[in-house]
């Protein structure tokens, strides 16, 4: 009976010291999440006004987007966003956030802009796990490379310009490191494609907000 | 508790028993994340308020928990806190939090904190425990600080780069640039480069001690002579 007796009480604090943590873990999040949401969405639109300018565009980019899946040329099977510009009402650019799936080591992450007629507004690299030093420079915070892409469009180069030099295209790679920047030509030469192809149905589909993960 | 006593709980946490040196413990979050200053600093600060946490929680509690249920509990209780600080850096310090993100719940495996909860906040008074927690954190840090600057300033030839994530516009103009036209080597900054890093800073820490421990023999063996 006295093991029993001594049983219980542990089995009753470790479950009192459960109910603590836990009531405090839930009060901290109710706590910060509304804080934490909004900067999610602070740091999302950062990154889509460096490609579309707020002067751009009136429309709220965080809720006027759509998600489409097409395994070829966005590079995932799973759905990708894409989140619209307009201007009084009339479409201005779409921001895809493709997929390069063939990086040096594993998918590399693309917010690739396309102004309405056709032409790059600029792609930047929003996760990578390229080796740093090497591959890295695709980052825009590390060289210039990726600006490269600017106003480029799908006839400027033609398609066989699309390709890094050593390919016999006209984008550079980086010393030591060609796999990278290849998985990104392809994948922004792909977006191109999907855009052109896919560009009234872009635009026309009604917004559907995507609900923020609860993390 | 005396001031000697509380001298000696800092001396082990600087360097005595120091954390990462001698313990050699939480080598996970230390090798990862070390790479630039400013990482360093961000891990090292959210180690020591774990630290601290953890070990205040546990002191104040260690006559209620039985012997049997007190491993699960202070695990319990570090994750709490753990989830707590990532929380609280995710809304308040947004930028590093993308950065250390990935690693904060490492805090939670790093076992520097479960020891001091059982081998020291669990048999000691609430400020002892607090100080040992503080000062076990801060050796940890000085660490992590030290081999993030030294790969930092090897592998990319900066130090202090990105310290704007921390301490906001101010930060920009801290970078430190020694070198123009230094193009990096790479090594340093890969996992490789974590595991030299440490073994040269705890050769230097032992050349140091057995440097002071000579002298102490000196010491012994010359008084005589004076006497």
């Amino acid at each position: 009976m006295l093991l029993v007796r001594q049983m219980t009480i542990s089995a009753v604090l470790l479950g009192l010291f459960a109910i603590v943590g836990t009531a405090m873990v839930a009060s901290i999040h109710d706590a910060t999440a509304e804080r934490i949401a909004a900067n999610h969405r602070a740091f999302l639109l950062k990154s889509l006004h460096i490609l579309v300018p707020p002067d751009q565009h009136d429309n709220d980019l965080f809720t006027d987007v759509i998600t489409v899946s097409h395994k070829e040329l966005l590079g995932t099977d799973k759905p990708v966003r894409v989140y619209r510009a307009r201007r009084n009402e009339t479409p201005v650019a779409a921001i895809i956030n493709a997929v390069a799936p063939d990086g040096y080591s594993g998918s590399i992450e693309l917010l690739v802009a396309i102004r309405f007629d056709g032409t790059l507004a600029g792609v930047r690299v929003v996760k990578h796990k390229e080796t740093p030093g090497l591959g890295d420079g695709i980052e825009a915070s590390r060289s210039d490379w990726i600006l490269g892409f600017d106003n480029r469009s799908l006839t400027d180069p033609e398609k066989r310009g699309w390709a890094v030099k050593r390919d016999g295209g006209i984008f550079d790679q980086f010393t030591g490191a060609t796999i990278s920047p290849r998985a990104i030509v392809n994948a922004v030469y792909r977006s191109l494609q999907y855009f052109d192809t896919h560009k009234d149905e872009l635009f026309d589909k009604p917004s559907m907000p995507v609900k923020e993960k609860k993390s | 508790m005396t001031d000697q006593s509380y001298r000696y709980i800092i001396n082990q946490g600087l360097w005595n028993n120091n954390a990462a040196l001698v313990q050699i413990l939480g080598l996970c979050p230390l090798l990862a994340v070390s790479n630039t200053v400013i990482n360093s600093l961000g891990l090292g600060l959210a180690t020591t308020l774990t630290l601290v946490a953890s070990n205040a929680t546990v002191s104040i509690i260690r006559r209620w928990v039985r012997p049997e249920i007190r491993i699960p509990v202070f695990v319990l209780i570090i994750a709490s806190v753990v989830t707590v600080i990532e929380l609280a850096m995710n809304a308040w310090f947004h930028e590093l939090y993308l950065i250390l993100g990935i690693f904060i719940p490492l805090i939670v495996t790093n076992c520097t904190i479960i020891a001091r909860a059982e081998s020291f906040a669990s048999k000691n008074a609430f400020i002892p425990s607090v100080i040992d927690g503080l000062f076990m954190g801060i050796g940890f840090m000085a660490v992590l600080v030290v081999l993030g600057g030294m790969r930092e300033l090897v592998g990319f030839g900066t130090l202090l780069s990105h310290a704007d994530l921390m301490f906001g516009e101010i930060g920009k103009s801290m970078t430190i640039q020694p070198w123009e036209q230094y193009t990096g080597y790479l090594l340093a900054i890969l996992p490789p480069g974590a595991f030299l890093g440490l073994g040269f800073i705890i050769a230097i820490k032992n050349i140091i001690d057995k440097r002071r421990s000579r002298k102490v023999q000196q010491v012994a063996v010359s008084e005589p002579e004076m006497a």
